[in-house]
């Protein structure tokens, strides 16, 4: 099983060595021309303003909860479609109140305005 | 010599043992979750290890999952307190957190 | 040395080396960054382990879940804005007995590994777990993997409820 890993990591190691060599070619034989325009924080074009350690919305946090628990029910569901033919009719009821029971969680936090942005 | 089940037992107490001392000698509660998460993850290590040498199948890998997710619930609410605490007394120093209530 | 013996030391020089730096670095941002090595190098031993569905879930969840909660909590229990974030740490000599004692527990625990006589004896390699995985967990984990949901739901209303509290 790790032989038909092999390619992947060798895919790894090459992009992990091009980017390498390349960010360090381009700093070897570049040329350096700095303005001030050119040293400033890359903000998408917007023009960068406040510090980067800001502290951020609770917001976020709770969004970035809902994402985790919703990530772990998503990997819960791969296996289960993977082995459908084998757990037949018992895994999809298991699989339904599994997923009835996350539910809950979140209609709780709907209700609760958890994932409002204003 | 080729890789047996010691030398990943070896690596998942080099780990644990970081983890250890990562929990006792931070006091940002921060630092000491990740140092938790150390932990788990060398005893995630140990039961996928022992899953391939010890002839037990997979059953193993069902473990390390229920770990996985175990750690996942335990990081969400540990958060969620630490939130909290750094909101009632300005900083996460787990040494000088000795009230329940304000 | 086969491929597989140079991929074992080189994730498990890359856990060592980057727990290491979770550890003792001062600045908790650099922690955090090196945390997301140490996870990664986990996913790769997972490989070698031929477990490729755990490699998958601790790259998607820890790296994509709890890494990113964690560094949300540090940027949103950051005191001053442009301070580097500095970790308390406790005087020299209790950081040296506290050193010294894990070294202590490594070293018995490794004495005791390599002292037993493990009885091991190869698992069949299968070119993929998932589907056994999937059946173990609806049939023979099927308890467990429904509490695990009730945890998740726990988990969700009172991470909610205690992070909201002040708020709003």
């Amino acid at each position: 099983m790790i032989e038909t890993y092999l390619p992947l990591i060798f895919m790894l190691v090459f992009a992990f060595a091009v980017a390498f060599i390349f960010m360090i070619l381009s700093e070897w034989i570049g040329a350096k021309r700095t303005t001030p325009e050119k040293v400033t924080t890359y903000e998408s074009g917007m023009v960068p303003r406040g510090t980067a350690r800001e502290r951020f919305s609770v917001k976020f946090y709770l969004v970035a909860m809902s994402f985790i628990v919703f990530d772990i029910e998503v990997i819960f569901m791969y296996p289960w479609a993977v082995s459908f033919n084998e757990t037949g009719l018992a895994g999809l009821i298991g699989m339904i109140i599994f997923v009835i029971i996350l539910l809950a969680g979140l209609i709780y936090e709907i209700r609760k305005g958890g994932l409002k942005w204003d | 010599m080729t890789i047996n089940l010691e030398h990943y037992l070896i690596l998942s107490v080099i780990l644990f043992c970081f983890g250890i001392y990562g929990i006792i000698t931070r006091k940002n509660a921060v630092m000491v979750l990740m140092g938790l998460e150390l932990v788990l993850n060398s005893a995630n290590i140990n039961f996928v290890a022992f899953s391939r040498f010890g002839g037990l199948n997979i059953e193993g890998h069902v473990a390390a999952i229920f770990v996985i997710i175990l750690a996942a619930a335990e990081a969400a609410v540990a958060l969620a307190i630490i939130l909290n605490i750094y909101q009632n007394y300005k900083h996460i120093n787990v040494d000088e957190i000795s009230n329940l209530k304000e | 040395m086969s491929l597989i013996d140079i991929a074992f030391y080189f994730f498990a020089i890359l856990i060592i080396a980057s727990a290491y730096i979770v550890v003792t670095s001062k600045n908790i941002m650099y922690s955090a960054f090196a945390l997301l090595f140490t996870f990664f190098g986990v996913a790769g031993i997972y490989v070698l382990l031929n477990a490729d569905f755990l490699a998958i879930t601790q790259i998607v969840i820890y790296i994509g879940g709890i890494l990113v909660l964690i560094i949300f909590g540090v940027m949103l229990t950051n005191r001053i804005t442009g301070v580097d974030i500095k970790t308390g740490t406790m005087s020299k000599f209790q950081i040296w007995m506290t050193a010294i004692l894990c070294v202590i527990a490594a070293i018995g625990l490794i004495l005791i590994f390599t002292q037993t006589n493990w009885n091991t004896a190869l698992s069949p390699t299968k070119a993929s777990t998932i589907e056994d995985i999937g059946t173990l967990l609806l049939t023979d984990y099927l308890i467990g993997f429904e509490i695990a949901s009730v945890l998740l739901l726990i988990a969700i209303i009172g991470a909610a409820l205690i992070a909201r509290r002040k708020t709003n």
